[in-house]
């Protein structure tokens, strides 16, 4: 009734290839948008930052970043721990080396690096597709692992073998380091999420996005038709790997401050990450933001209800926490394989039509 | 279990005021890859708090929660669990886990919570002068290579020039913290070492285990953790290491790492800062204020074990330090603030200890505004397989000072510098 | 023969044995993929609980005894018998049907026809699951597992003194080779016999075969999918305690078990996923690859030590040795021919 596209017309060829052509979608988007920028940072404190927001905002952008080599191109990847990784140090030795540039730059010039190291590995997945190359990517996962833990340059000789990120301000607002406010580092974290997610959108409709999608398809039928298979997927991968990159340097410098390379950038969290965009939906910039909301509320949720409402154990909510999440996963595939994304597409799609769908 | 249960939920239907006990959060990993040494920590720390309350009223009259929150050694619900429970009035922090002390360094600084690393974490934050809000009294990890080389030199009648140590080491920050001391020492004393990573997590060994068949080290140590320990003990006999050379540190000695190679791994010995067994007055106050009284943590089954005895020592010590902050501001209701003047001033005696029921359970040692790491001194534990008991076979003594205090004040002094960090003691 | 090349020998042998403990994790991925197109994540999970199962039946643990005690208010934890290794084998099979079953009925019933990359998830799903859920069922400590055939005969481990004899008369050093790891290879030469016993020569096997070479097919035929999808989980699940066994027997039964799988993928990558012999012949490449380049350049013993990356190198170049060995083979040693048609 509310939600329909019928009197909303349209006079030029831009306004109907808009990203929200219904009306009440772009009005939703920049409501969206105003209460993100305008009103939630004033209703932050450091447990709903630290706890809930700065992850879920830097796990989208990673999870946009998967999303865009695996829902988009169809390259299956394994090595978001080693990529975020790549992009934290990276990060680190910009931020170390160069103390007087913005850390602005620092976290973009970070995602470049990570974009290139991401090419590199991506080279074999000309030669080898599927499975193989999910079990391929995770050769750079452990090799990256192994090189910064290796390697003392990258953590600058520190006797631990962590980084610290050192204080760095934006507008003479500090955003990293130990004396941030809520909502500075909220803020900085957003404007890359929004950036991300814009550049995202506007790529995978365009005609580079197009091409991965074709070679996502059917790699072979779309050679034939004259997609260049090498550049679609070197550029899938770079892309990828620059907001990857982003999300790890966010991830090392604003959220957790300190970082050691096993324990944070390990293979769990490419598998987090995987999740994530599984959850979501492949091949959708909201689904990539609705899984990593959800797999990063629901830990906190069932912690909140069993330990802190019911008072169990919190080991047995842990090892529930395992059980239900793994239940729901199984319960989300059968009962929607394409995620939450296709769900919200559905909801939508009968909205059009209600209260009369026939 | 029962009772946790029903007073937890008590507790929340009559929404008790938390903020008037003193706040001691536990945060605790009975999950994931390192939960046998995370269980029990977890229950010494809490069954110490509960015998305080049950006993003597709390601590100075005030009594004690310790309101758990589980990390699973992962830094980021580390954070979440610090942050959700920091609003709480929470004293002091112990995270048992070197990733989340590196994160809430920082944090509990500008927050003003101290925080007790208890044998673990950044080793410089001895240097109280940078690191105001850490404490990791009574010994870190360059204490306990210090120590582990001293006891060498003990029964080698004061000579090791020659000798050749390995250091087996989970490749990770915390695997790689002596490596640095061991080199030092290495100058000083002229043995000869070789250093032997072993990936996360550690169950396949082989090859440096054939490493150490070939090179016949002398003597091994071991910075290792959750499987690697015990994988390194089995292997160590299956080719036939003669287990009294092979040292672990504190973190690699309690009774599961030795257990499953069975009567194979006597002999074994591990480096500690604290005694072990319960041959000890407290634990028959435990036993009939907590255990018999089923209000125990966890499934009860820990007492005694040497990594319970380790939780129920930093709750000591966390105790005392409350204690003595009670004194000094001459109120009962402390703050956190507070609490981090009186681990600060805290001073552990002898005659203390035996009035607690702890006789010898650690050294004795006073913290000051620069040192936060206490005397640093180590002890020496051994396993016996046929008792199933370990037992310390060499008391807490004295480490080398002037190597560690060297590298102390160069990797702090660098911190400072990073992070623009004036001067707290003046 | 000079003691280099008899200690790079040492390092070769024991690489083959790794292998075959690294085989025997890859061989209950490929049987499952080969039948059914899922890529099972959940195996490592599956050997842990596989291996808690057992260790929990023998020593008479209470299932779920926490969350009892936690919702009753008792305090029971064992039952207070001990079972026979063999007759607690017995029951975890069992167990292991059961779950086979479960799986079937609940989570790949409901996901016939899906793209890969869906049962993929569903088996991430399931690994989810059973970790919680054999914790719940048997707690998190740390259980030392004995498995002993008759009093006195149990699972061996350490040195094999008669090798070890035998090489020091010969070269003047001796050799060094784990006792378990001879018993795995003997098993894992057992099983593999076994399998390929029962495929080639019982009539399941046979229709498990069918189903394997094209599902349309076998149905068309009359053999019933559902059924051959239970016996393969099944099957995978009995391999799964064999490796749990094996791989527990050392490190103790414990959370860290279920890693074990990540050991597996390159082994699969390499030996290729639908090929029982690719799997044997992948992990023992694997572990012999590993083992060699630790001992010649991760910690630079051969070539007067050009070459010295400082160890732990196993954990990758396991996987890039594959890497590169898919460049020039992409389905792998053993793997079907990967055809494409538009």
């Amino acid at each position: 009734m509310f939600y329909r596209e019928a009197g909303d017309f349209k006079t030029s060829y831009s306004k109907d290839n808009q990203t929200f052509p219904i009306k009440i979608d772009r009005v939703g988007y920049y409501l969206v948008l105003l209460v993100a920028f305008l009103v939630v940072p004033f209703m932050l404190n450091d447990y709903w930052v630290n706890a809930i927001f700065l992850p879920f905002l830097i796990y989208s952008i990673a999870a946009i970043g998967l999303n865009i080599l695996v829902g988009y191109c169809g390259q299956v990847s394994l090595g978001t721990g080693g990529f975020m990784a790549v992009g934290a140090y990276a990060c680190y030795k910009l931020m170390t080396t160069f103390p007087d540039i913005n850390i602005f730059f620092h976290v973009i010039i970070a995602g470049g690096i990570t974009g290139l190291v991401c090419v590199v590995f991506g080279l074999p997945s000309l030669r080898i597709k599927g499975f193989y190359l999910a079990v391929a990517t995770l050769a750079a996962q452990f090799f990256l692992v192994w090189l910064f833990n290796r390697v003392p340059w990258f953590y600058n000789y520190s006797a631990s073998g962590q980084i610290n990120a050192p204080e760095r301000t934006v507008f003479g607002i500090e955003v990293t380091g130990a004396n941030t406010e809520a909502w500075a580092t909220y803020l900085f974290c957003l404007v890359f999420v929004v950036a991300s997610a814009w550049i995202a959108r506007n790529l995978t409709r365009g005609m580079t996005g197009r091409k991965w999608m074709a070679i996502r398809d059917m790699d072979i039928a779309a050679e034939i038709i004259g997609v260049n298979p090498l550049k679609a997927k070197i550029s899938a991968f770079a892309v990828s790997g620059f907001f990857v990159g982003i999300s790890g340097a966010l991830f090392f410098a604003v959220y957790l401050g300190a970082v050691e390379v096993g324990e944070a950038f390990g293979i769990t969290k490419s598998f987090l990450v995987l999740f994530m965009i599984i959850i979501g939906g492949l091949g959708s910039i909201f689904g990539s933001f609705a899984g990593a909301a959800f797999l990063v509320l629901l830990p906190v949720v069932l912690k909140v209800v069993g330990v802190d409402m019911l008072g169990w154990p919190t080991d047995m909510v842990a090892h529930l926490q395992l059980v239900i999440v793994g239940g729901l996963i199984i319960l989300f595939l059968i009962l929607e394989p394409h995620g939450l994304a296709q769900l919200w597409r559905v909801t939508k799609q009968k909205l059009r039509l209600w209260p009369f769908p026939h | 279990m029962k009772k946790i249960f029903v007073t937890a939920i008590a507790g929340l239907m009559a929404a008790s005021p938390v903020m008037a006990d003193l706040v001691f959060p536990s945060l605790s990993y009975r999950t994931g890859p390192y939960a046998a040494g995370g269980i029990p920590f977890a229950d010494g720390y809490t069954d110490y708090f509960t015998l305080l309350n049950e006993r003597d009223g709390g601590i100075g009259g005030v009594k004690v929660s310790v309101p758990e929150c589980e990390t699973g050694y992962n830094t980021e619900k580390g954070v979440e669990c610090y942050e959700s429970t920091k609003g709480e009035g929470a004293l002091v922090y112990q995270p048992l886990s070197t990733g989340i002390t590196y994160q809430l360094i920082p944090k509990t600084t500008a927050d003003d919570i101290p925080m007790h690393t208890m044998g673990y974490g950044r080793t410089s934050a001895a240097n109280g002068d940078v690191f105001s809000h850490t404490f990791n009294y009574p010994g870190s990890y360059w204490n306990g290579a210090s120590g582990g080389v001293n006891y060498l030199l003990e029964t080698n009648g004061g000579d090791i020039s020659g000798k050749k140590i390995a250091l087996v080491y989970h490749n990770s920050a915390y695997g790689k913290e002596p490596i640095r001391t061991l080199e030092e020492l290495q100058k000083k004393h002229g043995f000869e070492l070789s250093l032997l990573p072993v990936d996360h997590p550690g169950q396949e060994q082989k090859s440096q285990w054939l490493q150490i068949r070939r090179e016949k080290p002398d003597y091994v140590m071991m910075w290792g953790w959750g499987v690697m320990n015990q994988v390194a003990i089995q292997e160590a006999a299956n080719i036939r290491f003669p287990m009294e050379n092979f040292i672990g540190i504190w973190w690699s000695g309690a009774e599961h790492d030795v257990l499953p190679a069975g009567d194979k791994a006597n002999g074994y010995k591990a480096l500690t800062f604290h005694n072990v067994g319960r041959d000890f007055p407290v634990f028959a106050d435990i036993q009939k204020y907590v255990v018999d009284a089923g209000k125990a943590a966890g499934a009860g089954d820990q007492v005694g074990n040497v990594l319970y005895n380790r939780g129920l020592y930093a709750a000591m010590l966390a105790a005392e330090a409350a204690k003595t902050a009670q004194e000094i501001h001459g109120t009962k209701d402390i703050t956190a603030s507070m609490m981090r003047d009186g681990m600060e001033a805290l001073e552990i005696t002898e005659e203390k200890m035996a009035a607690l029921g702890m006789p010898n359970f650690g050294p004795s040692f006073s913290v000051s505004c620069e040192n936060h790491g206490g005397p640093g001194l180590v002890g020496v534990t051994q396993w016996d397989a046929s008792s199933k008991t370990w037992s310390l076979i060499s008391d807490f003594k004295a480490t080398d000072i002037d190597v560690i205090g060297a590298l102390i004040a160069e990797d702090s002094g660098a911190y400072a510098s990073e992070n623009n960090i004036a001067s707290n003691c003046n | 023969m000079s003691e280099q090349i008899v200690y790079a020998l040492e390092v070769f042998a024991n690489g083959l044995m790794s292998g075959v403990l690294y085989a025997l994790v890859a061989l209950g991925f490929v049987l499952i993929y080969k039948a059914s197109g899922i890529f099972n994540f959940a195996q490592g999970v599956m050997a842990l609980f596989a291996a808690m199962t057992l260790v929990g039946i023998q020593n008479g643990q209470v299932p779920f005894a926490h969350l009892i005690n936690a919702v009753l208010g008792t305090h029971i934890h064992h039952f207070g018998w001990h079972i026979h290794s063999v007759l607690a084998l017995i029951f975890t099979v069992g167990v292991m049907i059961l779950l086979a079953v479960a799986i079937q009925r609940f989570v790949f019933r409901h996901l016939v026809g899906q793209e890969p990359i869906i049962l993929f998830m569903a088996t991430i799903g399931l690994a989810y699951f059973l970790e919680g859920f054999s914790d719940l069922m048997w707690n998190s400590e740390i259980k030392t597992l004995k498995f002993c055939v008759a009093e006195g005969t149990c699972l061996p481990q350490g040195m094999n003194m008669a090798i070890d004899e035998a090489a020091y008369n010969a070269f003047g050093t001796g050799f060094f080779i784990d006792n378990l790891d001879i018993s795995a290879a003997i098993v894992a030469v057992m099983l593999v016999i076994a399998l390929v016993a029962f495929s080639q020569y019982t009539k399941q096997g046979r229709a498990m075969r069918a189903v394997a070479d094209d599902h349309q097919a076998a149905l068309s035929v009359g053999i019933s999918l559902n059924f051959i999808w239970i016996l393969v989980w099944s099957v995978a699940g009995f391999v799964a305690l064999v490796a749990g066994i094996m791989w527990g027997a050392k490190s103790g039964v414990q959370f860290s078990l279920s890693l074990i799988a990540l050991k597996a993928l390159p082994v699969l990558m390499l030996g290729g996923f639908t090929s029982i012999p690719g799997a044997i012949v992948g992990g023992l490449i694997i572990g012999v690859g590993e083992k060699m380049f630790e001992y010649c350049f991760g910690t630079g013993q051969c070539f007067g030590g050009i070459i010295n990356l400082g160890g732990a190198t196993e954990n990758w170049f396991a996987y890039v040795l594959a890497l590169v060995f898919l460049v020039f083979r992409p389905q792998g040693l053993f793997g079907e021919k990967i055809i494409e048609r538009v």
